[in-house]
């Protein structure tokens, strides 16, 4: 019997799944530098606990809510493929093995629901956490997804160009990341007390594993190799320099100096921006999505002050932001040209698709808030959301985690005083 | 016997140990320290958020030295640790009562 798997667009999947996957480890980094250095850990674990747990729920119902067979454009048939069984047997009919696409689409709802850690940095029970984990992708995560990307979701249907994910994955976590910012309270001090980055080469670290990652998530939303594919990278590519370079020039003019800091946030803002618009424009229309990009949050993660919410790492201002401006500006600089084939209003395509790209924008945002300040609302009354002010002055790696990140200082494990005040016991000789 | 302290900007640390070897004393202790005085702090920013830091690292050096040596070897230090810019730090002596060499049970000069 003939197969009509096709292994370059299969192999690339794959590849692209993997690299999706990089982009976790890089988002840890990327947020664990700029906390402070006895909440680092946290950071770390906050962000790469929230993939083990959806990672989980994906086989059994995550990918069938997701892309289940659609009731009414909301929500897809919770136990259609439920433990994934039905998908693994050899599909001669299929391009790419269909467990391909789950395993890739896995990978999204991993990343993006730590995405929403950076905004309660310093401060959160682990457990409350995790929980808030698995609930968040279980009520908002798998049924916007499913709206966005599934046939028959309604956003999908209504004509909404969102190719990887500024609906459904920034939108969706920066508007989660406003409610919890706002629901668990600002941490102790803040803003008087300066909270810097500990460690900037992470930040810049993961930024750079994030970029990587990026054309994966982008490129790999083609699902096959080929021409959208090849177009996407490039466009994510100048966005993310353009983004980057408009992050820095504000930086310059407003504060005096263009900041490594400034750096990694121009690339992620660009990114962010690019990725439902890298499809729908030109080359020059993803610099131009870049450019406003990186400006417009450059100036965004200012807000926080203003309004007094303490979003640690700026998800909103970044996230949040950069996903309206790039899901937006496709209403504006989409082609005809580019793959997905929309004109938008500058290319005489009229405001019909701005319309369209706000409805589905402002939908999510709208959901995503209410439904994650319900969800936090009940896990502060029944366990509780934050640690307790001892617990956030010492740090929570220590509290929560019972670990510090570095022994660098004098009284630490390496230098002179190595083992001076600490002695081991191991749990297992209790035994 | 003195104790002389010097607090001063990190990069001269060199520059002093060497004088301070060039007249002769045997021993001194490094540390890391930090404070304000007159240079005051400087400020960081960070995604456009102005952070004063107000205490700045210096090294500290502590000597001890016979009575009749410690205005030499003040004038040592300052001679090397001087830049002529705000921030170059302080020297003092105070009185030390005893010293003990660990090793042999020696006291005063001779411990040193």
């Amino acid at each position: 019997m003939d197969s009509a798997l096709n292994s370059g667009d299969t192999a690339w999947l794959i590849t692209a799944t993997a690299m999706v996957l990089l982009m976790i480890p890089g988002l840890a980094l990327f947020y664990g530098g700029m906390v402070r250095s006895k909440s680092v850990l946290n950071m770390l674990m906050m962000v790469m606990g929230a993939a083990f747990v959806v990672g989980i729920l994906w086989v059994f119902y995550g990918y069938s809510m997701t892309f289940g067979t659609s009731s009414g454009g909301l929500i897809g048939n919770f136990t259609e493929y439920f433990g994934l069984e039905s998908l693994i047997a050899d599909n001669p009919e299929a391009t790419t093995p269909p467990i391909a696409f789950v395993a890739f689409q896995m990978m999204f709802a991993c990343l993006t629901v730590g995405l929403i850690a950076g905004a309660i940095a310093d401060r959160t029970k682990y457990a409350a956490w995790m929980i808030f984990a698995g609930v968040w992708a279980s009520l908002v995560y798998f049924p916007v997804a499913h709206w966005v990307w599934a046939s028959g979701g309604w956003i999908f249907e209504l004509g909404v160009i969102d190719f990887a994910g500024g609906t459904a994955v920034h939108i969706n976590a920066g508007a989660a990341a406003l409610a919890l910012a706002i629901i668990i309270g600002k941490r102790r001090g803040w803003p008087k007390t300066p909270m810097r980055p500990h460690n900037l080469t992470i930040v810049m670290l993961g930024a750079g594993l994030l970029w990587f990652g990026w054309f994966g998530f982008n490129a790999g939303s083609a699902l096959a190799a080929n021409n959208t594919a090849a177009v996407v990278v490039l466009n994510t590519m100048v966005a993310t320099c353009a983004a980057a370079i408009a992050w820095l020039v504000v930086e310059k003019i407003r504060d005096g100096h263009a900041t490594s800091l400034g750096a990694a946030s121009g690339v992620v803002a660009g990114l962010v921006a690019i990725t439902p618009a890298c499809s729908a424009v030109s080359p020059i229309g993803a610099i131009i999505v870049g450019v406003l990009a990186g400006a417009i949050c450059a100036l965004a993660v200012s807000l926080k002050y203003k309004f007094k919410y303490d979003d640690s790492l700026d998800v909103v201002g970044i996230h949040l932001v950069g996903g309206l401006v790039g899901t937006l500006l496709i209403g504006i600089l989409a082609t005809d040209l580019a793959p997905a084939g929309v004109n938008g209003l500058l290319y005489g395509g009229g405001a019909d698709q701005l319309g369209k790209q706000a409805i589905g924008a402002f939908a999510v945002l709208g959901y995503s808030l209410i439904v994650t300040a319900i969800i936090a609302f009940i896990i502060k009354a029944v366990m509780g959301f934050r640690t307790d002010e001892e617990s956030e002055a010492e740090g929570v790696d220590v509290t929560e985690h019972a670990e510090s990140a570095y022994e660098l200082g004098d009284s630490g494990g390496g230098g002179v005083f190595a083992g001076v005040g600490h002695a081991a016991r191991s749990k297992s000789e209790e035994m | 016997m003195k104790l002389i302290t010097a607090i001063i900007k990190p990069f001269k640390l060199d520059d002093i140990k060497e004088a301070l070897e060039g007249v002769g004393v045997k021993g001194m202790t490094v540390s890391e320290a930090s404070g304000f005085g007159r240079q005051g702090g400087h400020t960081e920013v960070y995604r456009g958020a102005e952070y004063t830091v107000t205490l700045v690292p210096k090294v500290r050096i502590e000597v001890l030295i016979e009575d009749e040596r410690a205005e030499e070897v003040i004038g040592v230090i300052v001679g090397a640790a001087q830049t002529g810019k705000i921030g170059d730090g302080k020297v003092w002596a105070v009185p030390v009562e005893t010293v003990v060499r660990v090793r042999t049970g020696e006291r005063g000069a001779e411990a040193l």
